[in-house]
């Protein structure tokens, strides 16, 4: 071929030269050999950290996350649930006969956030936040974008770190999609004033909006342990689907072995049956030892699915 | 020379490649090896000096390692044996002066070139929040895609695609550029536009690491390259230190194949080879017009009369005593 064809070429370079920014082989071999050269970025000094870092990846990883149409859908689908059932109360509450939950629900504006909680914190929650967490790594991953974001370097402890913040963010987020709404829909479609516990007894609204934020602290925590189940999923796979549908799996094998009597020793140990401790606010006095046990197991959930996504992710190879 | 060492039996500097010189090497390996679980060996004792400044081609048909080479000087991958250095630096300190191509392109469809460039900057630590949106223009304006900045990733065209990596690889200032196999799936205008871009950089004094497993690019493009078979290490060098090694033929077309073939006998040139109507010959310091002047004489028809030079695929072939499979 080419002697010909690389003269010809380089000539043509060397006429152009500059305007379209070409240089010809013949001088960056010379530069290649010339020794001592100009340094495109100044060596010896390692370039340093910027001190906020950290919160500008997590920025970028907030704002990916937030701005993403299939969470934001998701968001907006858990917070129209407490409307429909907040209507559906008050359809059923006006009609006459009716007494027991509905009448104490309908009684009072606040009493939706909890009932609320209590439908959706079972799976309609944990499935968003799975979708979310479990996408973290494996989404990454299968995009091809992982392998990018360590060449930055992002350092995997780190990112690692960002995605699961990330995740209880949206944990919380997801939380409050729903209590929002709830409290809202309560105190449009339900009389405000005092509210009476499901023991009888009776606080101040103020009380009880202090109940709903303590509830909802709660949950979000339940969500956030959670959350971490799925990012170690998420380690797992490079397909998202797969971490999501593990983590859903895990929570209905959960439900299902829950519901089974014998197995009833085991079922202190099981994520879910601690989500639904966020009813503790409303016994008088609230019952600390029943959510303090519920946080301290999600603390434990945390280190272990937190550690394992750790010890999967800091050594695994990145193939994708 | 700190670099990761991942198995106490492979001594650092132990067997320093040919030319390699600390200091002066962007990247140097020793023995580095990967095994793939299941038993593939991708990389097999790879000792590479990759001296600063080069435009360092590395060559090497699909499969031959060339990427599983590139993850490990990344770290996204673990050597199985064997170590490196990249800039003589940490790794962790040495990748923000690092801009890298992997396996071609992956963006988030759903953002922008522009934000997308945003997201890479900061993910790393070492890159200024404050200069990014400068820096992010510069280096769309250094690619041409200025004009599509806005544009969703999902719908740019291949060629577009490849140039947003290479935009992402060039959001710092860099003291070495990594580019696995930049022009695949590129036109022949996009092709071009990559390898001048490429030598715009190396002008730069940045050293540039380029993969390809397609001989005649890395003959144009580079001023070393080092020719990978199955994930062992052929040879490296300069590409005229590597041409070195092989002699320069004449090749003769001619309907008179056999009494050529008797006449460059004659005139002592070793090694002559007939096929058909073409009869080769090591040129062995003849003048070509020599040459003919003796077929004329002898009276063969002379159809055609080349110097052929020796290119790295014959260095291929050479070395290895095979063809070097340009496959898809
Ligand atoms: N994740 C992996 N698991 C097992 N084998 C792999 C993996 N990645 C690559 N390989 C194998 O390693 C060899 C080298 O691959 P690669 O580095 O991609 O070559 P190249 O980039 O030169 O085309 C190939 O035979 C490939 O099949
Ligand atoms: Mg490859």
């Amino acid at each position: 071929m080419s002697a010909a064809e690389t003269a010809a070429e380089t000539a043509a370079e060397t006429a152009t030269r500059r305007t379209p920014g070409l240089v010809p082989v013949g001088e960056t071999l010379r530069s290649a050999e010339r020794g001592p050269r100009q340094p495109a970025a100044d060596p010896g000094t390692p370039p340093a950290r910027m001190p906020w870092s950290f919160w500008r990846l997590l920025g970028s990883e907030l704002g990916l996350t937030f701005r993403r149409p299939r969470n934001l859908l998701m968001l907006a689908a858990l917070g129209v649930v407490p409307i429909v059932i907040g209507v559906a109360l008050r359809v059923v509450a006006a009609e006459d006969g009716m007494g027991g939950i509905i009448e104490d629900v309908a009684g009072n504006s606040l009493m939706l956030t909890f009932v609320s909680f209590s439908f959706l914190v079972l799976l309609f929650m944990p499935v968003v936040v799975s979708v979310v967490a479990g996408d973290s790594i494996a989404g990454e991953a299968g995009a091809g974008t992982l392998r990018y974001l360590l060449a930055a370097p992002s350092g995997r402890t780190r990112l690692l770190a960002v995605k699961y913040v990330n995740a209880v963010v949206f944990a919380y987020a997801v939380t409050a999609a729903v209590a929002l709404p709830a409290l809202a829909t309560g105190l449009v479609l339900f009389p405000a004033g005092d509210v009476t516990l499901l023991s009888g007894t009776t606080i101040s609204m103020g009380d009880g909006l202090l109940r709903i934020v303590i509830a909802v602290g709660y949950v979000g925590a339940g969500m956030a342990a959670l959350a971490a189940v799925a990012l170690a999923m998420s380690t797992f796979t490079e397909v998202s689907i797969g971490a999501i549908a593990a983590t859903i799996v895990l929570i209905i094998v959960c439900q299902v072995l829950r519901a089974i009597p014998e197995l009833g020793s085991i079922t202190p140990y099981l994520l879910p049956t601690r989500f639904t401790n966020f009813d503790a606010v409303l016994r008088s006095p609230i019952d600390t030892a029943a959510m303090g046990e519920g946080l301290l197991a999600f603390g434990a959930y945390i280190l272990l699915f937190g550690s394992i996504a750790w010890a999967r992710f800091s050594g695994k190879d990145i193939t994708s | 020379m700190t670099a990761v060492t991942q198995e106490a039996g492979a001594p650092f500097g132990a067997a320093p490649p040919p030319g390699a010189d600390p200091g002066e090497s962007a990247i140097v390996t020793h023995g580095l090896t990967k095994r793939f679980r299941g038993g593939q060996v991708a990389v097999d004792a790879l000792d590479l000096a990759v001296p600063r400044g080069s435009v360092f081609g590395f060559l090497g048909p699909n499969g031959s390692g060339k990427t599983t080479t590139i993850r490990m000087l990344l770290g996204l991958v673990a050597p199985t044996a064997g170590d490196y250095s990249v800039l003589d630096l940490p790794l962790a300190q040495a990748l923000p002066r690092v801009g890298a191509v992997v396996e071609g392109p992956a963006f988030y469809p759903y953002l922008s070139g522009e934000a997308n460039l945003r997201r890479f900057d900061a993910a790393d630590p070492t890159a200024r929040g404050g200069t990014a949106a400068r820096r992010i223009a510069e280096a769309l304006e250094r690619v041409g895609l200025s004009a599509a900045a806005g544009k969703r990733y999902r719908n740019y065209s291949l060629g577009m695609r490849q140039r947003l990596a290479i935009a992402a690889a060039l959001l710092g200032p860099r003291e070495l550029l990594i580019l696995d196999e930049p022009t695949n799936g590129l036109d022949p205008q996009g092709t071009r536009e990559v390898r001048s871009l490429v030598k715009e950089i190396a002008a730069d004094g940045t050293t540039v690491f380029v993969s390809s497993h397609l001989l005649a690019e890395v003959e144009q493009m580079c001023t070393h390259a080092a020719i990978m078979r199955t994930g062992r290490l052929v040879a490296q060098g300069t590409i005229a230190s590597l041409r070195s090694g092989l002699v320069v033929r004449v090749r003769v077309e001619t309907p008179d194949a056999a009494d050529a073939a008797r006449v460059l006998g004659t005139l002592g040139l070793p090694d002559v080879r007939r096929s058909g109507a073409e009869v080769t010959a090591e040129l062995d310091g003849r003048v070509p017009e020599q040459i003919n002047a003796a077929l004329v004489g002898e009276g063969v028809a002379v159809r055609g009369l080349a110097v052929v030079r020796p290119s790295l695929e014959d260095v291929f072939v050479g070395l290895t005593g095979e063809g070097f499979d340009v496959g898809g």
